[in-house]
């Protein structure tokens, strides 16, 4: 039993918190071989596993880098890879190309219904909260009988961009008899969509332990009534049930981290992204209510902290969502 | 990054589970499954069983006569043992007093205590808490005086676990009134059966007499079962509590207990169907569910990082507060899960509790009582309150 890393995964997790400290550029991320790191051997890469994924966006979550990482290359080109994409693949693992996946649709919430549908090679449908569409040079849409590849600019596609909670950038996405190309079953996006929820407890895994090292630096130096605030009970006590909450996140994202190609992946989809997804709304909450009126403020660094946290639970269904699917899971 | 047990670790789990099978009587399993009380003679049966088999002590070195097991095999042996609802094995004598005697004890009481503690002729308890010492276990009061090769022991102890069957008790005295807290006490073996000695139990609010107050009266005890040093005895303590808490988490018991949980369940009828189904009490249950398979983890790394020579901190605090939440969560919905039934209160140590056989399911009579017991789960090894400063001082170091 082993908890810990490879030895290049640990030194690609310090190569790249070393990088991020200088820039949080994609550009740079792409050169040092981030998004090789993120895809498996046999799609090109060199890594991809679920110790890789979870070393990468833990690293990137501590810096605070918004990054295509994800969207582009673990969801988008795993993807791709699944669908024997090869060039394209190449293409996203390495920046030269962005790509955006289309899933959910407006009013749906994240039951995964689709209704957009395609007729002679044209999609015909709209597209929800797609992160990353504005900056894309392809999307990959789900319509109801699979999995299609649209082009950047294409006849018939239209977007209305929009900021998001965690710094990136989303679009509604129109398509009108848009030109596509299908490249496979909709069962293609069952482990990038893994690897992605992965990623995504990776990052708000390393943004809550750097919110809760913020808090600690506060809670030393910030004095009332004439004593640290930390020195009160009350505060005490409240920070060790927050981190024996985080805590429990981190051994939640190495389950999912240990099981991603494992056969009860599923389950440990559904339990993480529930777990760490509640508890990342707590540590949002908690951090904020323990730095009292600064950890309102913009200008305070805990502010983006805070949403993307938020974010992390917003995303790719939340813990009420996950705890269903357990369930269901479960059951079945 | 491997999540997996290795290959000798799964055979010591198949091993384990067959002498389980082949050896853990029924009539005591079920009684463990339906939350009844053993008795004396039924616990003793089966650490008689297990010591046959060399597994009493998994913890010990196999010099002293233990299993030498390693962290994860004791992690292993735990957990099915709680799957297979096998009687907890006592810890008084196993899993406290045996390592402050092999690390600390002279070689005259390792040699007396040690093999009397395998084959059942002593049954230890603790003498820790006192009536004015609870979470502040430094405080303790009751006094040993030197008398020529004895010490006179006067004052009490309470919370004395299954006291009530126990020939021999370790106790926390102070030696030196005149020191700082920690710094005047000492870690003293007494005989049950000496002059000046009452053992009362106290009824516990499940019918349960499983605590005593123990009173010394001026009882000599030879100044050869002194443990170590003389004031010195706050570091043997500290000692014990470390090992008290290796199976702090309690994985196994709330594995078992989720497991019954979930049958219990799936037999109760909510709106015509299992109350499995029923999305409310199925949400209560994931949720617990799913706080376990984290805390399995934390569990199991920490058990790796010891067995990597890493001494754990703050976390084992953590495991304490989390695995004790989990416990009771499960407890809780167990006792609500089947409803009016558990209304019922048959209660051995109650006056007229126990008229005729109760109402619905068998594990039902049981749920309340386990429910109402495991309150203590958060109470002793240090309270929640206690781990929860430990857990911020490791931090904030204020």
């Amino acid at each position: 039993m082993d908890f810990g890393f490879t030895e290049e995964q640990t030194m690609l997790g310090d190569s790249l918190a070393r990088t991020l400290e200088r820039s949080t550029d994609a550009a740079a991320l792409f050169e040092l071989g981030a998004g090789a790191a993120l895809m498996t051997e046999d799609a090109g890469g060199f890594g991809g596993t679920g110790p890789d994924i979870l070393m990468v966006f833990r690293t990137l979550g501590r810096a605070g880098a918004v990054t295509p990482l994800l969207d582009s290359v673990v969801l988008g080109a795993g993807i791709l890879a699944a669908a024997g994409e090869g060039d394209l693949t190449e293409a996203a693992a390495s920046g030269e190309a962005r790509i955006a996946v289309a899933l959910d649709e407006p009013g749906q919430r994240y039951d995964g219904t689709i209704a957009t549908t395609a007729s002679d090679g044209r999609l015909t449908g709209e597209k929800s909260v797609v992160p990353g569409a504005g900056d894309a040079t392809h999307l990959i849409v789900r319509a109801t009988d699979g999995l299609y590849l649209v082009e950047a600019g294409a006849e018939g596609l239209s977007l209305r961009s929009y900021a998001l909670m965690d710094g990136g950038r989303a679009a509604e996405v129109s398509l009108k008899d848009v030109p596509a190309r299908r490249i496979g079953a909709a069962d293609l996006l069952d482990r990038p969509l893994a690897a992605a929820i992965l990623a995504l407890c990776a990052d708000a895994l390393g943004v809550m332990e750097r919110a809760v090292d913020l808090t600690t630096d506060y809670l030393k130096t910030r004095k009332q009534f004439g004593r640290l605030i930390g020195s009160f009970q009350a505060i005490q006590h409240r920070m060790a049930d927050l981190l024996t909450e985080v805590e429990q996140a981190r051994s939640a994202v190495w389950n999912l981290a240990g099981n991603l190609d494992g056969p009860d992946r599923d389950r440990h989809v559904a339990a993480t992204k529930s777990l760490v997804g509640r508890i990342a709304r707590l540590v949002a909450e908690e951090t904020i209510q323990l730095h009292g009126g600064i950890g309102m403020t913009e200008e305070y660094e805990l502010a983006p902290m805070a949403r993307r946290l938020l974010a992390a639970d917003a995303r790719f269904g939340d813990s009420d969502h996950h705890l269903e699917r357990f369930i269901a899971v479960s059951a079945a | 990054m491997d999540m997996s047990f290795s290959p000798q670790d799964q055979a010591f789990r198949a091993e384990v589970r067959q002498f389980l099978q082949d050896r853990l009587p029924e009539r005591l399993s079920e009684k463990v499954r339906l939350f009844q009380e053993l008795t004396k003679a039924e616990i003793e049966e089966w650490h008689a069983i297990l010591n046959e088999k060399g597994w009493l002590a998994g913890n010990w070195p196999r010099e002293f006569g233990g299993a030498g097991w390693t962290a994860i095999q004791r992690h292993i042996f735990e957990e099915e043992s709680a799957l297979a609802h096998a009687p907890r094995i006592l810890p008084f004598g196993i899993a406290m007093l045996g390592p402050v005697l092999q690390k600390f004890g002279s070689k005259e009481q390792q040699d007396r205590f040690l093999p009397r503690i395998l084959n059942g002729q002593d049954w230890w308890c603790q003498g820790y808490s006192e009536p004015g010492s609870g979470s502040d276990l430094a405080s303790v009061k009751t006094t040993a005086v030197r008398d020529g090769d004895h010490y006179v022991v006067n004052g009490q102890k309470t919370w004395t676990t299954l006291g009530q069957h126990a020939n021999w008790i370790f106790c926390l005295v102070r030696t030196d009134p005149a020191a700082k807290a920690q710094e005047g006490i000492s870690f003293l073996l007494v005989d049950l059966t000496s002059p000046g000695i009452t053992v009362r139990p106290i009824v516990l609010l499940d019918g349960n007499p499983e605590v005593n107050e123990v009173f010394f009266d001026d009882v000599r005890v030879p100044a050869r079962n002194l443990v170590g040093e003389e004031n010195k005895g706050w570091t043997y303590a500290k000692y014990l509590l470390t090992h008290e808490r290796t199976n702090i988490a309690g994985v196994g018991f709330a594995t078992a207990g989720l497991a019954a949980l979930k049958r219990i369940a799936r037999g109760q009828v909510s709106g015509g169907k299992p109350l499995s189904q029923n999305p409310l009490f199925a949400a209560q249950v994931a949720r617990v569910e799913i706080d376990l398979m984290a805390m399995a983890t934390t569990n199991l790394r920490l058990l790796a990082q010891a067995a990597a020579g890493q001494v754990p901190g703050a976390e084992s605090s953590m495991l304490k507060l989390k695995g004790t939440q989990i416990r009771q969560a499960i407890n809780d919905l167990t006792r609500r899960a089947v409803g009016p039934w558990a209304l019922a209160f048959p209660s051995e140590g109650l006056e007229g509790a126990n008229d005729d056989l109760p109402p619905g399911p068998p594990e039902a009579a049981g749920a309340t009582r386990a429910y109402l017991n495991n309150r203590k789960l958060s109470i002793y090894g240090g309270s929640n309150e206690i781990q929860r400063g430990i857990i911020a001082k490791s931090l904030l170091g204020l």
